[in-house]
Formats: structure tokens, sequence, C-alpha cells
């Protein structure tokens, strides 16, 4: 074969050139703020993680996941290969032909690759994506015709100088993808980054199954608070955003995208990546934001990102649903992001929008965000003779009221939720007007100040006392109980244990001690709250009541986690973006598909943003007040 | 329908720049009045950020200060004063004497060294006398006139303000005066912007100690949360809406005074001594 020094000096240089990109790379994300990684556990846990974490989430798409598999297992094996073969000369037949099944399988993944790209979906992202499979075909078949003579299949030498030189061009077309771009920033990037960013991830305790969404406290001490410039992040947050492959799963998915409110996860990703390695968005080929055209926004690692990057309704639509950060392959965290920004609007430009600055001056100043008096906030159970516990100093349970308690809507789930307890004879007491807000809103608004002040006090008050349970009818408050506090209480929440009000519920059903009735009316379906599914992993217990009614669920299609908000959660409804459409409307239409005529909810956010869709539509209920309705109460003693 | 004053600058562009203008907010600590807890008083949140409004104009934020004549060593207190400068102020000036003093004096000696061109004042404070006096007695100490409950400052040209004076029902009232001048915000004058806690942690809190006299006349005061007093029912027979609207929202006319828009100064400024003798406030 002729010019037999070209392939070697070719497969060399893009191997050296890679470095050198990578070196850069490395040097972009280390702009960020440090962050203490267990550098060598994670590179151990790497494989790992890509198999299993990583790997179960694509898996939801069969198609994609069996491609993927085919081509990134078939590429990272021929390139091994590669080097042996055809850099380092290793004439072996075996090797040959083991390297030519590695790379007939990476080149059939290419082929379904090609073929997926012929009719995209919308999600995806074209430009430079589209050259891609082109470039696998091209890597995968040059290198295998050019395997052919070590195998022996071919003698050596065959083929003329045109073939080697048609070859040549392959391969520099399929090394320059693969090699350069994984670290000059093409679409290969994802490999190298998010290779990585599992090694490296900020939250590794999400890997394995398990959970981990509380927001990370921020350092009021600090020079600026909150991200203003891309350098601002932890530097493997902006390892993060480079390992996403733009495959769109979050736009799908993303309640404000579809509402039409100016968010889109995916281009919000990739407009950090512009901030981090600077330049204009000009090159990004997905969706816009809803009513924002691409190519006007330019960043910089030093330049504050919400002037000229990003618009900060952008980052103010975000419901905090999670939707995103679930449906990630790449496991990227949008939402910390996201809040990270908007701890920088709020806490350092002081501006939230609408009714945010209001909401914020009320909590600060009456611990709730409408401005009550915080003396009146037992006033809802005036009638129900409930234990407070500066009174009894100790109890079983904990009922945790929080601000639903002075909304006449909330304080109908509340009471039927005390009825139960009252029945099941619970050792219950509330806090009374010693309890705060929870936190949950001013910290979703960015005001983590006001949210640590929330938190510290209440974490002291509850520290006065005896009790074994918290249990909340509200998931916004649960979600701060139980997994945003613990970075105050200085280990008061090892001891307790923090229940939503269906968890507990069910318990006592299940335990037989509320006897009920079965449910009489008509077809029923489940909304999943985002912060007791997604934030916290409870799908099953409201199911499980459900069922003990003798109701057969009717689910809707998007359900479990995959369920889509209603709205109301990140303080959305406060800063008010407006969009074409209403969240809490699309929530409803899934609704309708079903036929359900009453909609069961957990979640007291969720109950006032579906009752707020015009009726006619399904009923919404709490399952605690569903319960109540089919409750058979105990009997009073008949007298003799 | 009220005017909306909150834009009624930046529509207009406002532009001092050619003005060496020295702007003073004075601040107190206000009592929230559902929980009584320090915080921004709304008007003096607002003094501030019509001043805030007046000196970015002039093209120099340093050409407001703010001042609040009091006890800041209270960990309330002092929060409360720095809710005001987390509106984006680098330093709250604290005139610092005891909280039973009289600010009345330090605060006219210090405005006296310093003759600002405007001052400007809540119309009263939200705790402790309440009495809406100090930019009265400001007034008459430093010999300066003072517009009370003004929504706008429109413009400055040749040294004279032109000024909105909020009245009842959205109405306003266009003023002209001559710098300098002491005027009280109204709670019809824009909101104040929102208050960040980033740069109010780090603000300065410039304090100078200062002589004042013991407010004996208050001191001997006992305080009592005020007790709500049963409101008058109001009978109305309108028969249509529009008639009820107006009964709903109409002022109660008075019954006696009169306009007088066509006589001479002399006549008018006659009518009104002659009013002053006849309610008592001259003898």
């Amino acid at each position: 074969m002729a010019f037999e020094w070209l392939n070697p000096l070719l497969i060399a240089t893009a191997l050296l050139l890679a470095v050198v990109g990578a070196v850069r790379r490395v040097n972009l994300w280390r702009a960020g703020q440090p962050e203490s990684v267990d550098f060598v556990a994670g590179l151990i846990a790497m494989p790992g993680r890509y198999l299993h974490d990583l790997h179960d989430i694509v898996e939801r798409d069969k198609y994609m996941s069996k491609t993927h598999a085919a081509t990134g297992g078939g590429f990272v094996l021929s390139l091994l290969m590669i080097i042996l073969v055809h850099l380092l000369g290793i004439n072996n037949q075996v090797l040959g032909w083991a390297l030519l099944a590695s790379l007939a399988l990476m080149f059939v993944g290419a082929v379904f690759v090609f073929k997926r790209r012929l009719n995209p979906p919308s999600r995806l992202s074209k430009g430079p994506w589209m050259r891609l499979p082109k470039s696998l075909l091209a890597f995968s078949g040059a290198f295998f015709i050019l395997t052919l003579p070590v195998a022996g299949v071919l003698p050596e030498g065959a083929g003329g100088a045109l073939l080697t030189i048609v070859l040549s061009i392959f391969i520099a077309m399929g090394l320059s993808e693969m090699l350069l771009g994984m670290t000059w920033g093409g679409p290969m990037k994802h490999a190298f980054a998010g290779a990585l960013h599992l090694a490296f991830h900020r939250r590794p305790e999400r890997f394995g199954g398990g959970r981990s969404t509380g927001l990370k406290p921020v350092a009021l001490d600090q020079r600026v608070l909150g991200v203003q410039k891309p350098e601002d992040f932890k530097w493997n947050q902006l390892l993060g955003f480079d390992a996403c492959v733009q495959c769109g799963k979050c736009e799908a998915v993303c309640p404000a995208f579809a509402a039409g409110q100016p968010l889109n996860p995916k281009k919000l990703i990739q407009d950090m990546v512009v901030g981090m390695a600077g330049g204009s968005d000009a090159q990004y080929a997905g969706s816009p934001y809803p009513g924002k055209d691409v190519g006007q926004a330019n960043g910089g690692p030093l330049l504050t990102m919400t002037e000229g990057l990003i618009d900060p309704e952008t980052l103010w639509s975000c419901t905090t649903c999670r939707a995103c950060v679930e449906e990630c392959p790449m496991m990227i965290e949008h939402v910390d992001a996201i809040v990270d920004m908007r701890r920088f609007l709020t806490m350092e430009k002081g501006s939230t929008p609408n009714k945010g600055a209001e909401v914020l001056d009320n909590l600060i100043a009456t611990d709730n965000p409408n401005g009550h008096a915080p003396t009146s906030r037992m006033n809802w159970a005036a009638d129900q003779n409930l234990p407070l516990l500066s009174d009894v100093k100790e109890t079983d349970v904990v009922f945790w009221v929080s601000d639903g308690a002075f909304d006449m809507r909330s304080q109908r789930i509340l009471r039927a939720f005390v009825k139960l307890l009252k029945a099941a004879n619970v050792d219950f007491a509330v806090l009374g007007d010693e309890e705060l807000d929870s936190g949950d809103v001013a910290r979703r608004l960015g005001d983590d100040a006001t949210f640590q002040s929330l938190a510290k006090r209440n974490i002291a008050t509850l520290r006065q006392y005896k009790f074994k349970r918290i249990v909340t009818t509200d998931p916004h408050a649960y979600h701060c109980l139980r997994n945003e506090y613990a970075d105050f209480a200085d280990g008061l929440f090892d001891t307790i244990e923090v229940l939503h009000h269906t968890t507990y519920l069910n318990e006592l059903v299940q335990a037989g001690k509320l006897k009920l009735n079965s449910y009489k009316g008509g077809t029923v379906t489940y909304h999943d709250p985002c912060y007791l599914g997604r934030y916290n992993g409870e799908y099953e217990a409201p199911r499980e009541l459900l069922r003990s009614l003798g109701i057969k669920i009717a689910e809707m299609e998007r359900s479990g986690f995959r369920s889509r908000c209603c709205g109301g959660g990140g303080g959305a409804p406060i800063t008010d973006i407006p969009g074409e459409r209403r969240i809490a409307d699309m929530r409803m239409d899934d609704v309708q598909t079903t036929g359900a005529e009453l909609i069961a909810v957990g979640c007291q956010q969720c109950t006032a943003m579906l009752e707020g869709v015009v009726e006619p539509r399904p009923q919404v209920k709490d399952i605690a007040e569903i319960l109540v309705e089919s409750l058979v109460e105990p009997l009073v003693q008949e007298r003799h | 329908m009220q005017p909306d004053s909150s834009t009624a600058l930046d529509d207009k562009g406002l532009d001092l720049t050619e003005l060496d203008l020295k702007i003073v907010s004075l601040i107190s600590i206000g009592k929230h009045p559902t929980s009584g807890r320090a915080r921004r008083a709304e008007q003096d949140g607002r003094a501030v950020e019509l001043g805030m409004v007046l000196a970015e104009a002039t093209g120099d934020k340093q050409n407001l200060t703010v001042i609040h004549a009091g006890d800041s060593q209270l960990e309330a207190q002092q929060a409360a004063l720095r809710s005001y400068a987390g509106m984006g102020l680098g330093a709250v000036r604290v005139l610092q004497m005891r909280d039973s003093a009289d600010a009345i004096n330090p605060l006219s000696e210090y405005l006296y060294k310093h003759a600002p061109d405007i001052i400007l004042t809540g119309v009263h404070a939200e705790s402790g006398e309440s009495s809406g006096m100090v930019p009265y007695l400001l007034g008459e100490a430093l010999g300066w006139p003072v517009v009370p409950r003004i929504a706008n400052i429109v413009s400055i040209k040749n040294g004279v303000a032109e000024i909105l004076q909020a009245l009842p029902r959205g109405q306003r009232r266009a003023l002209a005066v001559r710098l300098p001048f002491i005027a009280s915000v109204d709670n019809a004058a824009p909101a104040p912007r929102q208050s960040a806690f980033g740069p109010a942690s780090r603000a300065l809190m410039d304090q100078k100690v200062s002589q004042s006299d013991v407010d004996g006349v208050r001191n001997a005061w006992s305080e009592l949360p005020a007790r709500k007093r049963p409101k008058r029912l109001k009978v109305v027979k309108a028969k249509t809406g529009a008639a009820r609207l107006k009964a709903a929202t109409a002022k109660p006319q008075g019954a006696g005074g009169k306009v007088m828009k066509e006589q001479s100064a002399a006549e008018q400024a006659q009518a009104i001594f002659d009013l002053l003798l006849e309610e008592g406030v001259l003898r």
C-alpha cells in the first residue's frame, strides 16, 4: 500500500491535537469555583456510573440505547485497537479480526444514527449534529477497509494509490470529528466531558439509584452572592454543561417551554457553554427560547450572564419541576444552575420580577408570604382543639401545617387531615404560631438569606421539643424539611423522620388504624406533585391509598417520574412570566384525556393551580379529602 | 385614573447632569403593621427611591446622602437600616444618639453644616411619636420652605424644581419651588425598589456620634397600642351603580371654606390670616 507512513501520522497528529484541546477545555472548567471532589473514587466509579445510571436513563428510549451502545461501545473498542494496530503497527491477525468486528459494530450503530437523522424530531439539535452520523460512517468504514489486510482478508498493499488517498481523506474526516471534535468543541465533546462529568458529578449521591435534590446553601459572606459570571459556577458545574448531547429530552418535557414561556433547558445549557467559552450563540442549531431569536446572545467567562447572554425572564420561567433533570441522560443539573443565577438577581441586583419583592418582604417581616399577622397562623384551627407543642412539649407526630393555614382552600385539606389523625388516634401536636414559612419560596426565588433565616429559626423551635416524626400536607415544606434543613440542623434530622401526609396515611391505613368504605364516585386520576415525586421519590403511597379505597387509577400519559408540573412551583406564580398558554391548562388537558371526573392531588399548590383552570373540568381534591369522605367514623358508644 | 407616577421620570428622561445637586433622604426605622417588626418604612423608602432617581439623573450616585438619626446598635434596627442600603446605597450615615433623644437638633446641625439642596423625608414615622413634625421643625430651623406630601419631582431648572404634590384620590398639584427645600414624600410616590441582601449586608454604617438632648416631654409619656375606634356606618341611598360608586369614592365635602382664585394675593393672605385667627392658631 502506498503512503504507509500517512495513516499512523494522521492518527498520531489527531491524538496529539486532541490532547492539546483537552488541556484547553480543562482550563475552561478550572476557571470555575473550587469544589472538593474525590477524584480517584470518581474515576473508579465512572464506568459503573456510565453503564448503570446513565444507560438506565438512555434505556427509556430503546432505539437510542441500542444505537448508542453499538456506536459508542464500538468506537471505544475500535479506537484502542486502532492505536495498537495502525499507530503502533502490531500486525496480529486475531487483533485485526477483533478490530474488524468492533468497527462493524460501530458501523451498524452509525447506520441507525444516520437513519434517526433522516427525519429528526424537533427536540434534536441540527447543525454539526447532522454531520455526526456521516463522520461515524466514514470513520468506521474507512478503518474497516484499512484493517482488512491486517486480518488477512486482503493481501498487503491491495488497492492503488487512489484508494489509499480516498481512504485517507475519510480517515482524516473521521479522526477530526471523533478525536479533535471531542476536545475542541464538536458534537463528540459529550463523550470527553460527559465521562469526566460522571466521574466528578456535584451530586454523586444520585448514582446507584440515590436521590439528591436539595439545593446547596449559599455562603452569605461571599464577594458575590449567587452566580453572576460563568466563572462563579463551581468548576464541576461548568464541566457538566459541556457534557450536554443536545438530545432535547429536557426541552420535550419542560412545562415552561411547552407553554411558550421563554425557556428551553437545552438552550440554557448551551448558553452556559457559550458563556464559559466566550462568543455568541449563533452556532446553536436547536429550538430557540420560545419567542426569542437565536444569534443575539453574547457571553464570556468574565461577563455578567444576565446582561446579554440570558434574559432574566428565561430564568424566572422555570417552575423548578426537575423534569429536565430527571430526563437528562447526562445527568446535568439545570435547576441548580437556574437557581444559582436567580440568587444573583435577587440577592445582588434586587430584581425579582412582579410580586417577588413583595413576597420576600413579607417573608422577612411576617414569616409568611402574604403578610398575614404572625399571630393569626392558628386561626384556621380555632374549632379544632389542636394540642400545641409549646404546651405538651412531647409528642409522636408533629403536624407541620405550612402556609396553607392562611388559605381557605388549603384549610379544607388541613381539616381533612386533622380529622384522619384524630380518627386514627394519633398522638400529634402542632407548633401553632411558632411555626414559620418553610422558606421554600424564598429559596426558589433566589433569596437564600431569607431561606436560611427561616430554616434556622424553625430548627431552633423544633429543637425545643421531643418527637419522632414530622408530617406535612405540603410537599414543598416536606422537601425543605427533609432535604434542605439538614445543612443547618447540626444532626437534628438524623433522629427525626419527615413524612408526607400521603406516606403517613398509607401507613395508618395499611396498619388498619383507619377504616374506610370503598369509593363510590367515577373515574379518578392522580397528579404527581413534582416536590413529592421527582424530588422525593414518593410515587407509590398516594396510589396505594387510592387503591385501598377500591379506586382503579386512570393514569395520565405523563405520570410518575414523567409527571407534568402544575405550574405552581419555584415561585412561578409569583414571578408570572407570560407565555402563550398556562401550564395548569395543559395539565388539565392531560387529565381530560383520561376521562377522569376527579383528580386526586397531594399538594395544596397543585390543588390551587388545577382549580384555577376554568370549568367545566374535573373536580380537584387532596387525597386526605377523598379519604375523609370514605372514612368510617368510630361510633359513639351507645348508652344502655 | 391615577397617573402612573412611577414611570413619569423615566418617560421624560430626567437629565440633571449639568447640576451639582446635593440630596439628602432622611430615614427612620419602620414598623410592620401586622408583625410590629422593624423594617424599611414605606414612605421613607419612597424618599430614598426619589433621592436615588434624582442622584442617578445627575450622573453621580454619591450626590445622595441617606441619614438616620437614632440608635443603630440593636440588631433589628441595624437590619432595618441595612434594608434601605440594600436598594443600592454604598453607605448609610447614622447620627448616633440615644433612643430617647430628640432627633431635631443633631439633624438640623448636620444639615445646616452640609447645606444640601433637597431634603426628602417621609410624611410621618411608623413608630415613636409619628407626629409628622420633622420636616416642619427642620424647615423652621433651617429657614427653608417645606413641601408636604409630594408624589414626584419632575424637573429642576435654574434653581427651581417642578414638583407634583399628591392630593387625595390621585389628584396632583404642580408646584414650582426654589431650591433649597424640604419635602415629605407621600405614599403616591413611586414605590421603593427591591432591597437586595448582598449590598445591604456590605453597606457601610457610617456612624457619627452626635450631641443630643433628652426628649423630656416624650419620655414622660407612656406608649399603648392604639385602640380601634368604631367606624360610623355610611348609609348609602343611591339607586344606581354609578351613584353608589360615587358615594363610595367621594371625599366628604367640607361644609365651610371657599375657593379664592380671582382675588389679589393680599386678599387671599388676609382670608388665610382671618381663618387662622378664628381657629385660634394665631393669637
